[in-house]
């Protein structure tokens, strides 16, 4: 399966998935500058984790605009696989390619910990290699994480069973406990906590894995 | 021409920020202080003199750009 990572000016976990899809996983894999206005061939674009633009104006709010991301929202309507981390699920929110937007945490703070994560769907090419109910450990590392949307997003987003993954311990404030959800097609997911930080025994936990087997699993029945 | 800008974090949404600075002000013995919210203040230089043009193109850039909906309400003068 043929990744590709967005980089931005001020990414900074790009090199940590290209680390875990090229030589932890062995997927041919590729960085694709923010000017580009072109993928090539990629299967799976990756939002990385980082400070796009500096988080000038709002986390996400310039990089949404950029030549890269208008081949992702193009890519993504055509039904193509989009994950987008931490930096990069803010910025899914504020290019209307996820609902909702991600706010200040709760306590001010920018919090770096561990936390677990529920699975409480594997019903999409994310967490498919997953079993229902699975508790994830996994890292995360933001100042603006809190989950926020209006009360019927909310709802639909529990209806239509988008809610991927949920804080057992809600570290941030985030509604409902929402660390990640999907769009409606099920290709777009964002999520707060980083599993590329966690692929590795090394690294303290491979609970990460999962989510990148999952992809991997989706990649391969679509081949078949 | 000046534009002003004000962005304001909408009533639903959590503005712990304000809340800090709120109890601060009561801290160094502010008394009767309400609620505190905090936003931003954007100032832009335009071009041109058609200020009804010059509103539509604001308010577009606002709702686009300068303010996320999802969150923040603005408003703005021209001057």
């Amino acid at each position: 399966m043929k990744f590709g990572i967005i980089q931005f000016p001020g990414s900074n976990c790009d090199q940590d998935a290209y680390h875990v899809l090229a030589n932890v996983f062995g997927q041919p894999t590729r960085y694709i500058w923010h000017k580009d206005a072109t993928l090539g061939d990629v299967d799976c674009v990756v939002i990385p984790g980082g400070f796009s633009y500096g988080d000038y104006l709002r986390t996400g709010a310039i990089a949404r605009f950029s030549p890269a991301m208008k081949a992702v929202t193009a890519h993504a309507q055509a039904g193509g696989l989009v994950i987008g981390i931490c930096n990069g699920f803010q910025i899914l929110c504020e290019a209307h390619l996820l609902p909702g937007a991600l706010v200040r945490n709760k306590n001010l703070k920018f919090i770096c910990d561990w936390v677990q994560l529920r699975v409480e769907t594997t019903e999409s090419p994310f967490t498919n290699a997953c079993r229902p109910g699975q508790i994830l450990r996994l890292p995360i590392a933001h100042g603006e994480g809190c989950y926020f949307a209006e009360p019927a997003v909310i709802k639909q987003l529990n209806r239509e069973n988008r809610v991927l993954v949920r804080y057992v311990r809600n570290p941030n404030g985030s509604v409902d406990n929402i660390a990640g959800i999907c769009n409606e097609g099920r290709n777009v997911f964002g999520l707060m906590p980083h599993p590329e930080r966690a692929s590795e025994a090394i690294l303290g936990s491979e609970d990460g894995r999962r989510i990148f087997e999952s992809i991997l699993w989706t990649g391969a029945a679509v081949v078949r | 021409m000046k534009a002003k800008i004000i962005v304001m974090p909408k009533k639903t949404v959590l503005d712990p920020q304000g809340k800090t600075v709120k109890h601060a002000l009561e801290s160094i013995g502010f008394k009767g202080i309400k609620d505190v919210r905090i936003g931003k203040f954007i100032e832009v230089e335009l071009a041109g003199r058609n200020k009804a043009a010059l509103q539509q193109k604001l308010d577009d850039a606002c709702h686009r750009l300068l303010s996320n909906p999802v969150i923040e309400d603005y408003e703005f003068t021209i001057k």
